[in-house]
């Protein structure tokens, strides 16, 4: 399957921390990939550093496409969505405003995002700061999939929700699957297994495993040893 | 009763000169986070540049001499702000150190090159007379250059408001007033919107000058370091990044000074405004507002 994002040597240092020790992956175009590992070993910052949030070397080829030295607008107006850890949604603005301002270009998708979000244009004049967590990761999901990108880096979109809620969030990250290629930093294994179809997994900032999604998760020694967690049919 | 109302009006009108100068940087703290101590200079190459052009206009009348002058002292104010934000600011941005040593080192040597070139003394400046002159209300004889000040902050006030919340440079600023990193991160170059507050900030602090021009009747070289210590204050008293916050602080720290000035001792103003500071950093250490200070 052809690699739609190539990375090769990737170094980041944080402080007196080098926390990307040269990480090399490839995420095939269509579908997800999770990048998984125990807390800690780089996998927010692995995608801090391909959006260019934080400062890096080595390189990064979006469909064949160096973009390890562009700055971080031009590399999501080249196709490349986003949705942080802890949401980010703008507290002061409300989440009409907050998709506006993700707005790219004139073909925003905001039936799309209604569809997968109904309650999203419900609440259209509500301050995001005034939603619950899940509507607030919902409004960040929905950001990245208002426009029509090539490639979305999502971390850890399940974190603190309620079950009911993971699962909606799940369903979405299968439709956008669908819809584009998707690199998921997620710790739920359930979720994991249910929409991944490869996994790279991330040890102390380098890559120590790279295969299918299902292979790895269906060895509860692999899972134990990389994951440091239990089985995920345990988690789902 | 008149008297009170006389130092209402005028405290009021003080105000607005304050509002004027603070809202420009409240605006690039709370986007940029810079501490712009150059905010000063922008005011006094916006009042010299109103002077220069109106001294050098020779042959029509005063009020047509002085809109021209006022619009190029505008012109010279903003283009100037860009200028620095694009040479100087830019390179540092998140080094915040370097940009209050370079900010610093602006205002001084802005001040300093206005003063080498037409001198220490404060420029009398012409101005329509009705400006000069004061109208009575309830028995207090208000001068009319506070109506103009306060016409002025209030057109301002209303307009950043509007273009805060009706455009979309107003939607990133307010964005980015809260997480600049994550504007940038929905494909937005957060640069133009830097350069435009920037911009913004010149024009309304150069709109102070030439205003305080009309106010003290004289261009001064040093006014804009003087009046940007109470530029400060509002900011810090108001919330920095808030525009309400500021404009509500100004008026709170122009009445203050008013009436401390008149009721207390004449000098005690400036002080009471410092009190007043601590008092709200104690009670609400975020500013009036809420943004953290």
């Amino acid at each position: 399957m052809a690699s739609l994002l190539s990375v090769r040597d990737l170094h980041v240092h944080l402080g007196e921390s080098h926390v990307l020790q040269g990480i090399e992956f490839d995420v095939a175009e269509g579908g997800v990939t999770a990048l998984l590992g125990r807390n800690g070993v780089g996998k927010t910052t692995t995608l801090r550093a391909l959006i260019g949030l934080v400062d890096r070397r080595g390189s990064v080829m979006l469909d064949g496409e160096e973009i390890v030295r562009a700055p971080t607008h031009a590399i999501v107006r080249r196709g490349v969505g986003y949705v942080p850890e802890d949401r980010e949604v703008f507290a002061g603005l409300t989440v009409r405003e907050n998709l506006r301002l993700a707005e790219r270009n004139g073909r925003a998708r905001y039936e799309l995002v209604y569809e997968l979000f109904p309650e999203l244009e419900q609440r259209g004049r509500q301050l995001a700061g005034t939603l619950s967590g899940g509507q607030q990761q919902m409004l960040a999901i929905a950001r990245a999939l208002l426009n029509d990108n090539r490639v979305l880096l999502v971390d850890e979109p399940t974190k603190g929700l309620a079950p009911a809620l993971v699962t909606e969030v799940a369903d979405a990250l299968t439709r956008a699957s669908e819809l584009t290629t998707v690199l998921l930093v997620e710790q739920n294994l359930g979720v994991v297994q249910r929409v991944a179809r490869d996994a790279v997994v991330l040890d102390t900032g380098r890559v120590v495993h790279i295969g299918p999604a299902r292979e790895l998760l269906a060895s509860e020694e692999m899972v134990h040893r990389m994951l440091g967690v239990g089985h995920a049919g345990d988690r789902a | 009763m008149s008297t009170f109302l006389l130092l209402t009006i005028t405290g009021v009108g003080l105000g607005a000169l304050y509002f004027l100068i603070a809202s420009g940087l409240s605006l690039i703290y709370g986007l940029m986070g810079v501490l712009n101590f150059a905010h000063g200079a922008f005011l006094t190459v916006g009042a010299f540049g109103m002077w220069f052009v109106e001294s050098k206009l020779g042959g029509i009348g005063v009020l047509p001499r002085f809109l021209i002058a006022s619009l190029a002292g505008l012109v010279v104010g903003g283009v100037f702000a860009v200028l620095v934000e694009l040479v100087l600011i830019r390179p540092l941005y998140r080094r915040h150190i370097e940009q209050v040593l370079v900010t610093v080192g602006l205002g001084l040597a802005a001040t300093a090159l206005v003063v080498a070139i037409w001198g220490n003394d404060a420029r009398p400046v012409a101005y329509p007379s009705w400006l000069g002159r004061t109208t009575t209300i309830a028995g207090a004889h208000v001068p009319n250059d506070r109506w103009l000040l306060i016409a002025a902050a209030a057109v301002v006030l209303v307009g950043l408001t509007t273009f805060l919340k009706r455009t979309r440079y107003g939607l990133i600023i307010r964005a980015g007033v809260e997480n600049r990193a994550m504007v940038t991160a929905l494909g937005i170059d957060v640069r133009k919107a830097f350069t435009l507050v920037f911009a913004l900030g010149g024009v309304v602090a150069a709109l102070a000058g030439i205003l305080g021009n009309v106010y003290f009747t004289t261009a001064d070289p040093n006014r804009g370091t003087s009046l940007l210590i109470f530029a400060f204050i509002v900011v810090v008293i108001g919330g920095l990044g808030s525009i309400r916050g500021t404009a509500v602080a100004s008026v709170v720290v122009g009445l203050v000074q008013q009436y401390a000035n008149y009721y207390a001792s004449s000098g005690l103003g400036d002080l009471s405004v410092v009190l007043l500071l601590g008092l709200v950093l104690l009670a609400r250490p975020r500013g009036l507002s809420g943004a953290l200070a």
